[in-house]
């Protein structure tokens, strides 16, 4: 292999930077910053959804090396940001759950950062796709928005049912809660009522005799 | 000079991958909701705080993490002890919400004032853990045939998916349903202790009176 093309190689290799997509517990009261490495004129994503917690709220800012706010958003259940690096250096996106005081959310957060790697790293990349193969990666790009859609419709579902778990427990402690008041309260007005008329018998006697 | 371009390239390929910051003791879990029989790899890298320097060590001997991974019946399917760089693979055999957990077992860090790590994690699920060029050298592939190979890997994570999600339809319906009956049950057992409360207190109350020669 001639050094030009070995290099060539080497430097589609470089190219790779791939998504991180995470689901994080973030704690009430806390901040989870993650950082990440980008180079000039890569176009970025950065998706996020509030699985579990409280109102499904959850603060979410990013800066730029120069710690210049790209985005800011407070109290955001989901979201979806796309920029351009416009420089080099260490990029900065913090989850802040400060406002909740006994709530801990669960995160999910997608960072989309350049384009996905070559899957055939090769020297004839300059020559057209044939039709198969263009075929192929218009298949591939569709599949690949169906598994997105796929998980942002099972972080929608996970949602709904930690909802309706939450729903069923807290029914059954309600109702078992509720009766036991019922009993209690029931119990408790006859015998309040008791004691005032024995009261009454006892004072009426005294003043007679 | 090609070599020393080869050397950096692969340090910056690592490099690109996301880091946080994670306190001496403390315990950083993800959650990956996986389908049945899908391959998770992991992969991370610690580097150190150094104090004299002020900056972070290229990396750092001797310094431990500690990866479990739980399975969704909170059994633990991985406990192991690796070094400040690491890989780790596991399959999953049941559905649902995986928890993978790292922490540093590192005592030395109390030596260093105001342990901080930086860990650089790179998690990679189902079809994505399948290294392409690799695949193509060792099947002897095309190009055409390595497309349609990657193809054919996405849809069947699709169709695992899609299992996936009729089973957690059908736990959902089987949660709404039980609410559905507690709440029936609930209402018909209120309205019962409610009457007969009603009525016992009446007929305590009335013979009470009647004792009392009140009424």
């Amino acid at each position: 292999m001639s050094g030009f093309a070995l290099s060539l190689f080497l430097s589609l290799l470089c190219g790779w930077v791939l998504g991180s997509e995470l689901t994080f517990e973030l704690p009430d009261n806390a901040k989870q910053c993650f950082y990440e490495d980008i180079t000039i004129g890569t176009k970025c994503t950065l998706e996020f959804q509030v699985v579990t917690g409280g109102h499904y709220d959850v603060d979410c800012r990013l800066e730029d090396p120069d710690g210049n706010t790209l985005y800011k958003e407070m109290k955001k259940q989901y979201d979806s940001f796309t920029f351009t690096a416009s420089k080099n250096g260490t990029y900065k996106f913090c989850f802040s759950n400060e406002f909740s005081t006994f709530t801990h959310k669960t995160v999910y957060f997608d960072f989309q950062v350049g384009d996905d790697p070559p899957l055939f790293p090769n020297e004839n990349r300059v020559t057209a796709l044939t039709q198969m193969e263009s075929a192929c990666v218009s298949i591939h790009e569709a599949l690949k928005s169906v598994i997105d859609y796929q998980t942002h419709f099972r972080l929608r579902e996970a949602q709904g049912r930690s909802r309706a778990e939450d729903l069923n427990t807290r029914v059954a402690f309600w109702s078992i809660g509720e009766a036991i008041i019922l009993l209690v309260v029931s119990i408790s007005q006859v015998v309040l009522l008791r004691s005032f008329f024995s009261d009454k018998k006892t004072t009426t006697t005294r003043v007679v005799s | 000079m090609v070599y020393f371009y080869f050397i950096i390239c692969i340090n910056s390929h690592f490099h690109h991958a996301l880091y946080f910051h994670i306190g001496e003791t403390e315990k950083k879990c993800f959650i990956e909701e996986i389908p049945d029989e899908t391959m998770v790899i992991g992969k991370y890298r610690t580097q150190l705080w150094d104090k004299q320097t002020s900056s972070f060590l290229p990396s750092t001997p001797g310094l431990g993490m500690h990866v479990e991974i739980k399975d969704p019946d909170t059994k633990i399917i991985l406990s192991r002890q690796y070094g400040s760089d690491g890989r780790f693979t596991f399959t999953s055999h049941t559905p649902g919400e995986h928890q993978i957990c790292l922490h540093s077992n590192s005592t030395k860090m109390a030596l260093f004032a105001g342990g901080k790590l930086r860990v650089h994690l790179d998690i990679q699920v189902g079809e994505h853990t399948n290294n392409y060029p690799e695949i193509a050298a060792k099947d002897k592939l095309t190009e055409l045939q390595l497309r349609v190979r990657q193809l054919l890997d996405q849809v069947e994570q699709i169709q695992k998916e899609q299992n996936y999600q009729r089973y957690r339809e059908e736990r959902f319906r089987m949660t709404s349903e039980s609410t559905n009956q507690r709440v029936l049950w609930w209402s018909i057992a209120q309205t019962l202790i409610l009457i007969i409360t009603g009525i016992w207190q009446m007929k305590h109350l009335k013979s009470f009176f009647e004792a009392k020669k009140l009424v």
